[in-house]
């Protein structure tokens, strides 16, 4: 009990001294690397910045949380961690320099401290210095999250731009729509591809669709499984599917999984598809006659 | 089985199979380890299809585990085992679930099956309530009849 006391009065002490220094320390932070490259307008928004982040501190200081990153003292400053971590990662700065960063800002605190403190206090000094260590070390861990935290959402937007750009659907012909089908196609692509041809055959009133597998590695039973929905949804909406770019050894390979693929048009390769649904559609396609050839 | 001559060679990598991007990544690798070993397109492409359904079984049965390559070398050939391990549910009745067509999900049921019919051995081990270990060996000499000991 009498330990928890001491160790949160150390915790508030501290906090009165950052309340107290705010200015000084504010002013020493704000041509650190982490704030300057951030706030470039003037060094006043940098100074500003160093302020809130020092306030968070004593804030979180008085509450005697030192250790807990989930502190509400830290929520007013997340964002603006946030957008200093992008910025440095932006810069060049992975995230354990990012954090680098921030434990550097510990010294010229600590420096303040010591010449704050009265020289008989050894020990009060040095409880506060270790209190300041590990606020510091907890404001490093926050700002780690918010950086690991960008950096799934950057993660996650590309997927999803991903996903858009590599499922094109190509209209090949009045009444024919393409999608050329590149690299892994998981339950999400999958259901992109799926979403997307169906529009694309409504919209553009197509008859058939050519579902071209030349850019499919591999056709487990899961892709295969995919395919078919997409193929019987298509039916649904009135066009016809054609599987193209099945090469030689996923054929076999199919085959020996036991999928029986026979309810779907196949063709070889996609010109040889669009050839099918040309000739199904009545259209004849005839080489051109030849040069200097004399016309009937 | 194989004969026990054969001996594992040092090259035993684990890869850890908990999300789809692992799958793929699964894939990646025995594809490029049994291009390295000389399989043929065929058989890459069959080996490289029963992992990708083994390892999606290991995540989405047996809740995620990790899969052993393992480089093998005995007087007939070089060959590529592949443990596919997770300390999930367990199959309770193997006999069933190795029936094609036959699934506890939304699947074809073809996964195990079909993984059995690409390569050229196949074990799998499993203990309801401990999880399951499948594995299968590919070789680059195809002499399976000297190899199961008959002749
Ligand atoms: N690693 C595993 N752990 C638990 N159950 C499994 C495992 N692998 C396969 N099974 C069971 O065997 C069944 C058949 O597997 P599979 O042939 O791959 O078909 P599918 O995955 O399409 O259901 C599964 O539905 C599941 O019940
Ligand atoms: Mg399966």
């Amino acid at each position: 009990m009498a330990e928890h006391d001491t160790a949160l009065g150390t915790a508030q002490e501290l906090g009165a001294f950052l309340e107290r220094r705010r200015e000084q320390i504010a002013q020493r932070w704000a041509d650190a690397a982490l704030f300057r490259t951030v706030f470039t307008v003037s060094r006043d928004e940098a100074v500003e910045a160093c302020k809130a982040v020092v306030d968070a501190l004593a804030e979180v200081a008085r509450t005697g949380r030192l250790e807990d990153v989930t502190a509400p003292g830290f929520g007013a400053v997340r964002d603006q961690l946030g957008r200093m971590s992008a910025s440095r990662s932006r810069a060049g700065q992975n995230p354990s320099q990012i954090a680098d960063e921030i434990a550097g800002l510990r010294e010229p605190v600590g420096a303040l401290l010591r010449a704050d403190f009265d020289e008989d206090a050894v020990e009060r000094t040095h409880a506060c210095l270790v209190a300041l260590t590990v606020l510091m070390g907890t404001l490093r861990l926050v700002v780690l999250q918010t950086t690991v935290h960008a950096g799934e959402e950057l993660i996650a937007r590309q997927r999803e731009q991903l996903l858009e750009v590599a499922t094109p659907v190509i209209r090949l012909w009045e009444g024919i729509v393409a999608v050329p089908l590149i690299g892994t196609l998981d339950s999400a692509r999958s259901q992109v591809v799926m979403e997307n041809l169906l529009e694309a055959i409504v919209g553009q009133r197509a008859r058939y669709a050519i579902l071209d597998i030349t850019g499919v590695p591999t056709v487990d039973s899961l892709v295969a499984q995919h395919l078919m929905k997409t193929v019987a949804a298509a039916r649904l909406m009135g066009a016809e599917c054609i599987v193209s770019g099945i090469r030689p050894a996923i054929a076999q390979t199919i085959v020996h999984l036991g999928i029986d693929l026979g309810s779907i048009t196949t063709r070889a390769s996609l010109a040889d598809a669009l050839a099918h649904a040309l000739t199904r559609q009545g259209i004849v396609v005839s080489p051109r006659p030849a040069a200097g050839a004399s016309a009937p | 089985m194989h004969a026990p001559s054969a001996s594992a060679s040092a090259a035993t990598t684990r890869l850890h199979i908990g999300s789809d991007a692992d799958l793929a990544w699964v894939r990646h690798e025995v594809r490029q380890a049994a291009a390295g070993l000389g399989f043929s397109l065929v058989q890459q492409t069959k080996l490289v299809t029963a992992a990708s359904e083994l390892a999606r079984n290991t995540l989405v049965h047996g809740g995620g585990g990790h899969v052993e390559m393992t480089h093998l070398e005995d007087g007939a050939g070089r060959g590529l085992r592949l443990a596919f391990t997770d300390e999930g549910p367990g199959i309770p009745d193997p006999e069933l679930a190795m029936t094609d067509g036959y699934t506890s999900g939304g699947g074809l049921g073809l996964g195990l099956s079909g993984a059995k019919r690409l390569v050229q051995e196949f074990t799998l081990d499993s203990r309801p309530g401990r999880g399951t270990t499948v594995t299968i060996t590919d070789w680059t000499t195809v002499l399976p009849a000297a190899r199961t000991g008959g002749s």
